[in-house]
């Protein structure tokens, strides 16, 4: 997994809420036994129009964020299936930060399993984050993850939370089959207790 | 005296191995269910890291997702969906996982699968690479769906990486009126909550209606808990519990089953025990529900009319509405009972079991599908279909004319050529109405297997309470 230090980017705007993996990634990419390739598939039926073309309309066509690794979207982003190709079609596409007021839980621990930082922030802050985005190319998003901070083209910052250990583990790019591969002895000691459960 | 605990805390009390001073901890899992669209990159992780699964036999896979629902003895005509059964097939086999293919009896959709071998039991933690694994709360276990990231952590480790999450309780007060079902309980508590409330949540569903459902009910409401946001849904086990599992092929059995029943029975909230949020709900006042919108909170009774995203004050919120009307293409105001269907769906894990095709032969036996109407009834698991045919519901829907047919996901999501075309509009059992989740286009419109049986008969949403 690649590390997540400071990312500097154009953020695009997606001002839908409940934005849902089914919308994120339809059902006919996930036949893939590949974790790679998902990019052109990501917000397929927003993106492209019937005959396969793409549809202008749709912000990630446009040309100011076409390049874009952060994307702002509304409330509980990531809700309903917990596909992990998801994640694997934003990284693909090149979308490292994804910033919303709310996350479905399942889609926001898979993000730090592929090195995509997700970010909660307050209604207003996400707003003003909208306001921001809106202007394409003439705005940029600093997120700089040790400082917990986002600074906006015109010098805001927005401070944000998250889990120290997620932190830890995006910094510096852990596996955590590594680190809990470390722990065996305890999970040993586990089962053994464990086997006291004839059933279990 | 010890701190009160729900049946949440006790099931991750029981279950942590170790625990970091910030809380994070390691947890126990012990039932990984396996199906073929979340997993081939989780096995190819092992493999590519040289290690093996750490519990073969607390694992089981099923293929499910990608199964076509016609005569499948000729094999899988769609070449990536092939290579994806083919695969599990072959990472099955070669980590030692026990495997159910697409000609097994015993395959059919995941959760309807791990219950019905008793493989699924209370007090466990179980995992699947699934969000509907949220259904196996039901046994008052603590499930909840993965990624493909921690399917490879929990086959290597046997363990998963947790925060704890809260406590949430609906209760549901009273009894369910005539023709209103768990699915109408589930709906209306999303409706609620709202898709998002349960977010951070475990979701304990109590009360006399809860209680007085089956476990084919309740396992329809911990299904759809994740629609609420909840990644688990559970109920506490009581002797309804046992006697589902009584016997079953995986069930303990003899003096482990006693043993296993004396811990069983200690798995219930504690008197006093806290919830970070609670809701009541009076089933009493509950109607049969149809979903109008994209999103599952989108919820109305069939008595109802569709609402106007115009009174919603949140800009965001009205948009995303808006969207969702012209996604369904219906207006504000026009009567549920006036929406005509192309489509009906009946089966999924939400209401693929036999007392849900048992329902629906009740409203259907002796009468017409709709000549407008194209209907389908997919079983929830092969054992499934033999019980229904073995009852001879299967005359019943055939008669009416309805398609009967194999086990699977089918029209759940459409992966498999089970779907809707472009505008068509579907009365579905299952427990998405998303953008495109049928087939690109499609208009989903989520009800219990009752509503959706009437439906089929009549072309339209009608209501149950007075439908004859």
């Amino acid at each position: 997994m690649d590390k997540f230090t400071v990312l500097e980017s154009v953020a695009a705007p997606l001002r839908i809420i409940n934005v849902d993996t089914d919308m994120i990634i339809p059902k006919q990419y996930l036949k893939t036994i590949k974790r790679t390739g998902l990019g052109r598939g990501l917000f397929s039926e927003m993106r492209y129009r019937e005959d396969g073309s793409e549809n202008p309309d749709f912000v990630l066509n446009q040309p100011a964020y076409r390049n874009a690794k952060i994307l702002i979207a509304g409330d509980n982003f990531g809700c309903g299936s917990s596909r992990e190709h998801a994640p694997w079609a934003l990284l693909d596409f090149g979308i490292r930060c994804v910033i919303s007021t709310s996350f479905a839980d399942i889609f926001y621990n898979n993000c730090f399993q592929n090195g995509i930082l997700p970010i909660k922030v307050s209604p207003e802050d996400l707003e003003k984050l909208f306001d921001d985005a809106s202007r394409g190319s003439n705005a940029t998003l600093t997120v700089d993850l040790e400082a917990q901070e986002i600074r906006g083209p015109d010098g805001g910052r927005i401070h944000f939370e998250i889990d120290p250990f997620k932190k830890h583990c995006m910094l510096n790019g852990l596996d955590g089959i590594g680190l809990t591969m470390e722990k065996a002895p305890a999970i040993d000691a586990f089962e053994k207790k464990l086997s006291e459960r004839a059933w279990a | 005296m010890a701190k009160a605990r729900t049946l949440y805390d006790k099931i991750w009390d029981d279950h942590v191995v170790d625990r970091q001073d910030d809380g994070t901890c390691l947890l126990y899992i012990d039932r990984h269910l396996v199906h073929e669209v979340t997993s081939p990159q989780a096995f190819e992780g092992l493999r590519a890291a040289g290690r093996k699964v750490r519990q073969p036999h607390k694992t089981l896979a099923v293929v499910d997702h990608n199964v076509p629902t016609s005569d499948r003895s000729q094999g899988i005509e769609d070449p990536e969906s092939a290579t994806q059964v083919a695969t599990l097939a072959q990472n099955a086999k070669e980590f030692g996982v026990e495997y159910y293919n697409e000609l097994d009896t015993r395959q059919g959709i995941v959760h309807v699968v791990g219950p019905e071998q008793g493989f699924t039991l209370p007090g466990m933690t179980i995992v699947c690479g699934d969000s509907h694994t949220s259904t196996h709360g039901a046994f008052g276990s603590l499930a909840h769906g993965i990624g493909t990231s921690e399917v490879e952590h929990v086959l290597a480790t046997q363990t998963l990486i947790q925060k704890k999450a809260k406590n949430f309780r609906v209760t549901v007060d009273g009894k369910l009126p005539a023709g209103v079902t768990a699915k109408d309980i589930i709906l209306s508590i999303i409706g609620e909550t709202g898709t998002a409330g349960g977010t951070g949540h475990v979701m304990e569903y109590a009360g006399e209606a809860i209680r007085a459902l089956s476990m084919e009910g309740r396992m329809t409401v911990c299904n759809m808990a994740i629609e609420g946001g909840a990644r688990a849904g559970m109920i506490a086990p009581d002797e309804k519990t046992y006697a589902y599992l009584k016997d079953r092929p995986k069930s303990p059995k003899g003096e482990a089953w006693d043993a296993a029943v004396r811990y069983w029975d200690s798995l219930r909230t504690d008197e006093g025990a806290f919830f970070d949020t609670e809701i009541r709900l009076d089933a009493a006042n509950l109607p049969p529900i149809v979903t109008w919108g994209t999103s599952p909170e989108d919820v109305i009774s069939v008595a109802g009319v569709v609402p106007n995203p115009d009174d919603i004050q949140d800009e965001n919120k009205r948009l995303s509405k808006w969207r969702a009307l012209e996604y369904m293409g219906l207006k504000p105001g026009t009567k549920i009972t006036d929406i005509t269907l192309d489509r009906v769906f009946i089966g999924s894990c939400t209401n693929g079991r036999i007392e849900d095709l048992r329902a629906v032969a009740k409203v259907v036996e002796g009468k017409r599908v709709h000549e407008a109407v194209n209907a389908m009834i997919v079983p929830g698991s092969g054992i499934v279909k033999m019980q229904a045919e073995a009852e001879g519901l299967d005359k019943i829907f055939k008669a009416a004319g309805f398609d009967w047919r194999e086990p699977g996901c089918s029209m759940c999501l459409a992966m498999n050529a089970d779907r809707l075309a472009p505008g068509e509009r579907c009365a579905s059992t299952s427990n998405r109405n998303f953008e495109g989740r049928q087939g690109f286009k499609g208009r989903t419109h989520l009800v219990s297997p009752a509503m959706a049986a009437a439906a089929a008969i009549a072309g339209r949403f009608v209501d149950i309470r007075t439908f004859g």
